[in-house]
């Protein structure tokens, strides 16, 4: 190292060729990146924002949510399985079928109470000739993709987290850290609007021992008069007052729940679980994800990917 | 480059004067206020509702708010100031335009409190080590160019045309940051990309920003002062030529964590290169023990000992960043505390520390003899190792503890969250050492500055009342 420019040239060629990885390559794969269909269905995905949970997210912005919340879900790889849908007119014909294909459902009163694991699979491909010969014999099988790992268990999201999922967020909030737990899907667990306001005035009224801070600043504090206001929140250890909350605890709150990545995609296929589903080795995930406003049943067939 | 007659050093350090009374002043003021904002967003973790009625004081505030103020209200004017005296006395020159370079240190520090402000009133960027909003960004940069362009005038005026070590790493680092501040700031805020590329920017400035900027100028004083208070040559120019090229190689891609939601080889890319950090790290290991091998100086708590210190904790930091590349250990490090614990070790224990020492060295230069008092120093020593220790390895430990209870689904969240507290309990308390450590860091700034200035006082007030009487005696 003889001068400057050997220097410069060393940090040039190495700074380059990281920006030219992280920075440039990025935008060209992801940044013109469409909306893409929802698995098995015309919806596209994502969609903007509504205008008030936008405005949430400026909110949810400024008061940095994100250095207690991460907004991405993570998964340790799916599982596969054959679920038997409908039994079939015949039931003696598709339980031959089903004794060939060595399944675990063998005797006749199982054909009782569907839909049943069939079988696990290692992939969809592989579930195809299986759904094709049982359909053969008028009876009927899907194939239900279900990601596994700690964050899915947690009942923090269907799926794993996307490029796709935050292709409207700006700026994006995927958070590196959880001292609080994940919000990726927090729409679809919480739901409820008031909720979300009375945890932000007082999140220990909604989960018990919550080590979350209050942010009492996103409401006012008012004598309870005559005429109450008509969205005050009550609180029962503050009686004779009403809570108010302001335009940005509404806005934060609508942002909250608008919070869900729950669209089956190309690159992380899932499928909805029925309310009847068996239940899984995820008790939590079961009961949480059951629970979900789902009623499309489209969403059961099979991911795009695999056809 | 003509071989002038040595300029001596007095002139030389008296170039730098203004210019770095200004870079470490302004920081030592910011590392106080940052560990105030610091300890205040610890508190929340211990009383949830403490200051729930302000705003400014909330956690997701005053948080980003003390991480400002160490990155960019102490660390980069710190480093700057060092890294520019290093410049003019490697290169036995003066300083270039100190009166611009002047001007910078201002801007700079300008552009901190702005960004400071913005982000307690809640104009956060939403990108963390990137908070400050555009406008607090553009006088930042201005502030930047203005000191680094005068740098590297003087570094082109210099008489001793030989390169030290040093003088590589500050040069990459005048380099690096333009380049990686100005893509941030407009890809991220004034023409701002799409969805998770914003994250990869971010995270891409991020890990160039900790993992390159900060010891590439760390190292510089590391490789300059190191040698120089142990009383030992470096060992050897070539293993410092190796940290210094596998550094800016392997650290310029190590951002983008483990589990983001990007497509699958930008993290795999990311922890190759963190697996790679492994090499510069050892290499630093191996030239601190070589050059130290022998030497009979005596650490006693003055600069050397912070020096040591700083060097031993990028290298601990590095291998911590090295074993997240590890799929097993990154699934469950991620998302907790660790990281923040590793962080903590990088800009106290390793660029802090550095820092400290290089500026206990430099100011008795600058402001005279007796303007520092060994005591204070060894009382900062401790005060701010002791603190750096509890502060980082409990939230490193905290971290992984953390970690395995997120993993598994079976414990509550709740549970992992409440069980984090007691190793979050004794880094708070290493906080508020480091805040102790950091007021009387301030304190001896100060007392430097006063001396100097008050040294200067009386001599322009005996100058101006001796001059009549000579006048007087002689007519
Ligand atoms: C100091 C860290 C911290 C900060 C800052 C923080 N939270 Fe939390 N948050 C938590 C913790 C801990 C929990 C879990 C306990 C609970 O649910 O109250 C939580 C829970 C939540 C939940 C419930 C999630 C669920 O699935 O049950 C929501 C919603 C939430 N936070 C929203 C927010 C919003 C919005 C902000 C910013 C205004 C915010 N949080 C700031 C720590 C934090």
């Amino acid at each position: 190292m003889k001068s400057a420019a050997t220097i410069f040239l060393a940090a040039f060629l190495a700074l380059s060729a990281s920006w030219a990885a992280f920075v440039l390559a990025p935008q060209l794969q992801l940044g013109r990146e469409p909306q893409a269909k929802a698995t098995g269905t015309d919806n596209l995905y994502p969609v903007a924002r509504p205008g008030l949970a936008k405005q949430g997210a400026e909110v949810y912005r400024s008061l940095g949510c994100v250095y207690c919340h991460s907004q991405q879900v993570g998964q340790e790889g799916v599982k596969c399985e054959v679920i038997l849908t409908e039994a079939g007119t015949n039931a003696s014909v598709t339980l031959a079928a089903l004794a060939k294909l060595n399944t675990e459902l063998g005797q006749p009163q199982t054909l009782a109470a569907l839909p049943k694991v069939l079988m696990p699979v290692a992939d969809v491909p592989t579930a195809v000739p299986i759904i094709k010969a049982i359909a053969a014999v008028g009876a009927k099988a899907e194939a239900r993709v279900t990601p596994v790992g700690a964050d899915i268990s947690r009942g923090w999201g269907l799926r794993r987290s996307v490029a796709q999922d935050y292709a409207y967020d700006s700026p994006v909030q995927p958070g590196t850290r959880r001292f609080g737990p994940d919000l990726a899907n927090v729409g679809l667990t919480k739901p409820d609007v008031n909720w979300h306001l009375r945890h932000l005035y007082a999140p220990a009224t909604e989960i018990k021992g919550s080590t979350m801070p209050p942010y009492r600043f996103l409401f006012e504090k008012h004598k309870r008069g005559a005429k109450p206001s008509p969205d005050a929140l009550q609180f029962a250890d503050e009686p004779g007052f009403e809570i108010v909350p302001t335009d940005d605890a509404r806005a934060l709150a609508a942002y909250l729940v608008s919070l869900r990545a729950d669209a089956p995609l190309v690159e992380a296929p899932f499928t909805a679980p029925t309310p009847a589903a068996p239940s899984t080795n995820a008790p939590v995930a079961t009961n949480r994800v059951a629970s979900l406003p789902y009623t499309a049943s489209e969403l059961l067939k099979l991911p795009e990917s695999s056809k | 480059m003509t071989a002038t007659s040595p300029i001596p050093q007095q002139h030389i350090d008296c170039s730098c004067r203004l210019p770095l009374f200004a870079l470490f002043g302004g920081a030592a003021v910011w590392l106080a206020l940052s560990s105030v904002f610091g300890l205040v967003a610890s508190l929340k973790f211990h009383a949830p509702a403490m200051f729930a009625n302000c705003a400014c004081l909330s956690y997701g505030r005053a948080f980003p708010a003390s991480q400002l103020l160490l990155v960019y209200g102490f660390c980069i004017p710190a480093g700057l100031g060092v890294g520019l005296w290093l410049l003019a006395r490697l290169g036995r020159v003066e300083l270039a335009k100190p009166f611009l370079i002047t001007l910078g240190a201002k801007l700079w520090h300008l552009g901190v409190l702005t960004g400071f402000i913005a982000i307690l009133a809640g104009e956060n960027t939403g990108h963390e080590w990137l908070e400050m909003p555009r406008y607090a960004s553009v006088i930042l940069f201005l502030g930047f160019l203005l000191m680094a362009v005068w740098a590297f005038v003087t570094h082109t005026r210099r008489s001793e045309p030989a390169l030290y070590p040093s003088q590589w790493f500050i040069l990459a680092a005048l380099f690096w940051f333009p380049w990686i501040f100005s893509s941030a700031t407009l890809l991220l805020q004034c023409f701002p990309v799409r969805g998770m590329t914003q994250a990869a920017v971010a995270w891409w400035f991020a890990g160039n920003l900790l993992n390159v900027w900060l010891p590439l100028v760390g190292l510089a004083a590391t490789f300059y002062f190191l040698p120089k208070l142990a009383e030992r040559p470096l060992q050897s120019h070539y293993l410092a030529l190796f940290v210094f090229l596998t550094l800016i190689v392997a650290g310029t891609s190590t951002g983008i964590p483990a589990g983001a939601a990007l497509p699958a080889w930008m993290p795999a890319l990311s922890g190759g290169a963190k697996l790679l950090m492994l090499v510069p790290a050892l290499a630093l290991a191996a030239v601190v023990v070589l050059t130290l091998r022998g030497s009979t100086a005596p650490c006693g708590g003055g600069p050397l000992c912070f020096t040591k210190f700083g060097a031993w904790s990028l290298v601990i930091a590095t291998v911590l960043l090295a074993l997240t590349a590890c799929p097993a250990i990154s699934r469950v490090t991620d998302f907790t505390w660790f990281s923040h614990g590793r962080n903590a070790l990088v800009l106290y224990g390793f660029f802090a520390m550095t820092m400290f020492a290089a500026m206990y060295f430099i100011l008795p230069r600058l402001a005279g003899e007796g303007s520092v008092c060994p005591h204070r120093v060894r009382a900062q020593f401790w005060l701010s190792m002791l603190g750096t220790l509890l502060f980082a390895f409990s939230l490193v430990i905290g971290g992984v503890l953390q970690g395995l209870k997120l993993v598994n689904p079976a414990i509550p969240f709740l549970d992992v969250a409440k069980s984090s507290l007691m190793p979050f309990r004794i880094s708070t308390l290493g906080e508020a050492l480091l805040l102790v450590g950091n007021l009387l860091f301030l304190f001896n700034v100060g007392f430097a500055l006063a001396t100097y200035y008050r040294a200067r006082c009386r001599r322009v007030f005996t100058d101006a009342t001796a001059t009549l009487e000579p006048a007087g005696v002689k007519s």
